[in-house]
C-alpha cells in the first residue's frame, strides 16, 4: 500500500506520485501521514511539506498557506504558493530574507516576505 | 502614369501594409490563445480540490447556516457587479459583450431595487464607463493579457472587503462577476455568476466515491472552512480572468482574420480596377495616336 500524494499550486499542480509517508506541518503542528490515515483536513503553516517516495527519494517543498487533505490514502496538498526545493534559487532567497530582515519592525508586507524567504532556505536544507 | 492609376496604386500598397499587421496580430493571437488555454487546464487540479475540501468542510460545519460568506444578509440593497473586459481593442465585440451583459444585469437588479456597484478589469470597460460618466468603484487594468494569481487575489480581496462591510456602511450585499467563458477555440460566450453569498456547488461525485467521510479537522471544520472560502472565492475569479483572457485573444485571432480576409477582398478589387484604369489609358493613348496619325494623313492628303 502507498499513498497516492499530489502538491498543487493555485497555478499549476506542482508534485504527484507515489509516497510512502508525508509530513507537513499545520496550525497544530507537524502531521506525518502513512498508509491508514484516518481522513483529515487541515489547514497548513507557512512551512516544508516532505514527502518519502516508493523510490526512497525524499522529495520537499515550501508551502505557503494552503490546505492538506487525506482519504482512502489519497493526500492532496493544496497550496496557494508552493515551490519544489530544486526550483528554489537559495541566493535570491537569501537576498530577500536579508532585505526583509534588515528593513523596519513591526512592517507587515516585509516580515510576510521574510517568513517566505524563511520557509524557502528550510527547503533548500532538508534536502540532502 | 494617369492621376487615377497613381491613386489606385497608393491605395494598393496601403492596404498591403495593413495586410501585414493584421496577419501577423493574428498568428500572435494564435499562439497567446494556446499558452492561455494551458493556463486554464493547469489551474484545474488546484479548483477542483478547493472544492472538495470545501464542500467536505462545509458538511462537517456547525455554523455552515450563518456563515457571512455563505448566508444571504437580511438587508439586500446593494450588489457589486465585477465585469472583465480587456486592456485592448481589435478583438471584435469581445468587450463589448462583456460589457452589454453586465448592462443588462445591473437593470435587472436595479429593477428589483439593488443599488449597482461596478467593479471594472480591463482598460476598454473602464473607457466605457468613464466615458458615459458613472462611477466606478475600483477598476484594474494591465491584467487582462496575463493574469496572474496575485492580481485575482487582489480583487478577490477587495470584493469580499465589501461584502463584509455592513450595507449601512456602503457594504454590498450581493456579488457578480461577468466574464468571458472559453468553451473552444471558435465559441466563447459571455457568463454571469454570482460569486457571494457562495453557492456551495458540490462537483459531480464519480459514482462510488462517497465524498462525506468524517473528516478529522485541524484546527476545527469551522477555522478550516473560515480559511478556505476567502481562497475558492479567489479561485473562481482567478479562473474567471483566465478564461476570459483565452476569450480575449480567441476573439482577437477572429477579428484580425476577417480584417486579414477582407484586405485580402480589398486587393483584389484594386487591383481590377488599377489594370481597368492602366487598359484605358492605354487604349486611350492609342486612339489619341491613331487620331492624330488621321488628322495628319488627312490634312497632307487634301495639300496635294
Amino acid at each position: 500500500m502507498t499513498l497516492q500524494v499530489q502538491l498543487v499550486a493555485a497555478d499549476r499542480s506542482v508534485w504527484s506520485g507515489e509516497a510512502t509517508m508525508v509530513i507537513a506541518r499545520t496550525l497544530d503542528g507537524d502531521l506525518g501521514i502513512l498508509t491508514g490515515h484516518v481522513p483529515v483536513l487541515g489547514e497548513l503553516a507557512d512551512g516544508v511539506v516532505l514527502i518519502k517516495t516508493t523510490d526512497g527519494e525524499v522529495v520537499s517543498a515550501a508551502v505557503h498557506g494552503g490546505f492538506i487533505s487525506v482519504e482512502n490514502d489519497t493526500v492532496s496538498l493544496l497550496a496557494e504558493v508552493a515551490e519544489l526545493s530544486n526550483e528554489i534559487d537559495v541566493d535570491r532567497a537569501r537576498a530577500a530574507l536579508e532585505r526583509a530582515s534588515s528593513g523596519g519592525e513591526g512592517d507587515e508586507s516585509l516580515s510576510a516576505a521574510q517568513s517566505r524567504a524563511e520557509t524557502r532556505l528550510r527547503a533548500t536544507e532538508a534536502h540532502p | 502614369m494617369g492621376a487615377q492609376l497613381r491613386v489606385v496604386r497608393r491605395r494598393i500598397r496601403s492596404v498591403q501594409a495593413t495586410k501585414k499587421i493584421t496577419k501577423a496580430m493574428e498568428l500572435i493571437a494564435a499562439s497567446r490563445i494556446i499558452k492561455a488555454q494551458n493556463r486554464l487546464n493547469a489551474t484545474r487540479p488546484y479548483a477542483i480540490e478547493l472544492s472538495r475540501a470545501v464542500t467536505a468542510a462545509a458538511s462537517n460545519s456547525v455554523s455552515i447556516a450563518d456563515h457571512p460568506l455563505l448566508a444571504a444578509q437580511k438587508r439586500q440593497e446593494r450588489a457589486a457587479i465585477v465585469v472583465v473586459t480587456a486592456d485592448r481593442g481589435l478583438a471584435g465585440a469581445y468587450s463589448s459583450n462583456a460589457i452589454r451583459e453586465a448592462q443588462a444585469l445591473s437593470n435587472l437588479l436595479q429593477e428589483e431595487g439593488y443599488e449597482v456597484v461596478p467593479y471594472v478589469v480591463g482598460r476598454k470597460g473602464e473607457g466605457w464607463f468613464r466615458f458615459r460618466g458613472r462611477a466606478i468603484a475600483r477598476s484594474w487594468t494591465g491584467i487582462s493579457d496575463q493574469p496572474t494569481y496575485e492580481s485575482a487575489s487582489e480583487i478577490a480581496d477587495a470584493v469580499l472587503e465589501r461584502f463584509l462591510q455592513p450595507t449601512e456602511e456602503g457594504g454590498a450585499d450581493q456579488i457578480h462577476i461577468v466574464s468571458t467563458n472559453f468553451k473552444n477555440m471558435v465559441s466563447q460566450e459571455v457568463r454571469v455568476r454570482r460569486i457571494l453569498p457562495l453557492e456551495v456547488v458540490e462537483e459531480q461525485e464519480e459514482a462510488g466515491q462517497e465524498l462525506t467521510a468524517l473528516y478529522d479537522f485541524e484546527p476545527s471544520a469551522d477555522a478550516v472552512l473560515d480559511a478556505l472560502l476567502p481562497r475558492y472565492v479567489r479561485t473562481v475569479i482567478y479562473t474567471a480572468l483566465l478564461a476570459s483572457a483565452a476569450s480575449e485573444h480567441a476573439a482577437r485571432r477572429r477579428a484580425m482574420k476577417a480584417a486579414t480576409d477582407n484586405a485580402d477582398e480589398l486587393i483584389k478589387t484594386l487591383t481590377r480596377q488599377a489594370n481597368q484604369a492602366r487598359q484605358a489609358e492605354i487604349t486611350q493613348e492609342i486612339s489619341e495616336i491613331v487620331g492624330g496619325s488621321d488628322a495628319l494623313s488627312s490634312v497632307t492628303a487634301g495639300s496635294e
